[in-house]
C-alpha cells in the first residue's frame, strides 16, 4: 500500500518533466491508475513508455505495494491534438 | 530465472504465434486484467495460447524478468513481447491490434 502522493513523487523523480494524474481505483491504495504526459515519451513505443514509468516506481512495484497500475501515456503534442 | 524457465518462456513464445501469459485460464480468467486480454482476442477470432502463471511460479516470477514488464498478463505475438492489459486495450481501440494479429498470422 502506498499514497497517490508517493506514486507521484516516484514519477516525477523518475521522469522529471512528468504531469501526472494519479487515482486510486479501489480506495484501497495499490490499485492504481495514472496519465502521464512527458516529452520523454517522444518516439518511443507504448512497451518502451510503460518500461521508463515501471523503472521509477520499480521499489514499488516489487515490493507488491503497488498491485495494480494501470497507465496512460501521452507527449506533450498528442494532448494537443486531443 | 533459471536456465530451465528461460528456455522454456523461450520455446512457448517461439511455438504460439499468440502467447499470453496470465492469471487464470481462457475460461476462468482470475484477474480483471487478464480477463481484458482474453476478452479483447476472443472478439478478434485469433487463435491464442495461454500459461496460467498462478499454476506456474516460476514462470509468474521469470517472465516478469524475461520482458523486463512487473506485471501480468503479457501478450507475445510472433516472438515479441506486444504489452499488458492496457497497451492491448489501446491497439485494440486504435485498430492496430487487428492489423498486427493478421499480419502475425499471415507470417
Amino acid at each position: 500500500m502506498i499514497s497517490p502522493d508517493q506514486v507521484e513523487s516516484m514519477i516525477k523523480a523518475g521522469i522529471p518533466d512528468a504531469e501526472v494524474a494519479v487515482q486510486d481505483l479501489t480506495g484501497g491504495g495499490d490499485h492504481y491508475q495514472v496519465a502521464i504526459v512527458s516529452s520523454a515519451f517522444e518516439g518511443l513505443s507504448l512497451v518502451k513508455r510503460h518500461q521508463l514509468v515501471y523503472e521509477a516506481v520499480n521499489s514499488a512495484m516489487s515490493s507488491e505495494a503497488i498491485h495494480a497500475l494501470s497507465l496512460e501515456t501521452n507527449t506533450p503534442s498528442e494532448m494537443a491534438a486531443k | 530465472m533459471s536456465p530451465e524457465t528461460k528456455a522454456k518462456i523461450d520455446s512457448l513464445i517461439e511455438q504460439n504465434k499468440i502467447m499470453v501469459f496470465m492469471k487464470g485460464t481462457k475460461l476462468m480468467p482470475q484477474c480483471g486484467f487478464s480477463n481484458n486480454v482474453v476478452q479483447i482476442l476472443n472478439m478478434l477470432g485469433a487463435p491464442y495460447e495461454t500459461l496460467d502463471v498462478l499454476a506456474d511460479p516460476e514462470i509468474r516470477q521469470g517472465i516478469k524478468e524475461y520482458s523486463n514488464w512487473p506485471t501480468i498478463p503479457q501478450v507475445y505475438v510472433n516472438g515479441e513481447f506486444l504489452g499488458g492489459s492496457d497497451i492491448l486495450i489501446k491497439m485494440y481501440e486504435d485498430g492496430d491490434l487487428q492489423e498486427t494479429v493478421e499480419v502475425a498470422l499471415a507470417s
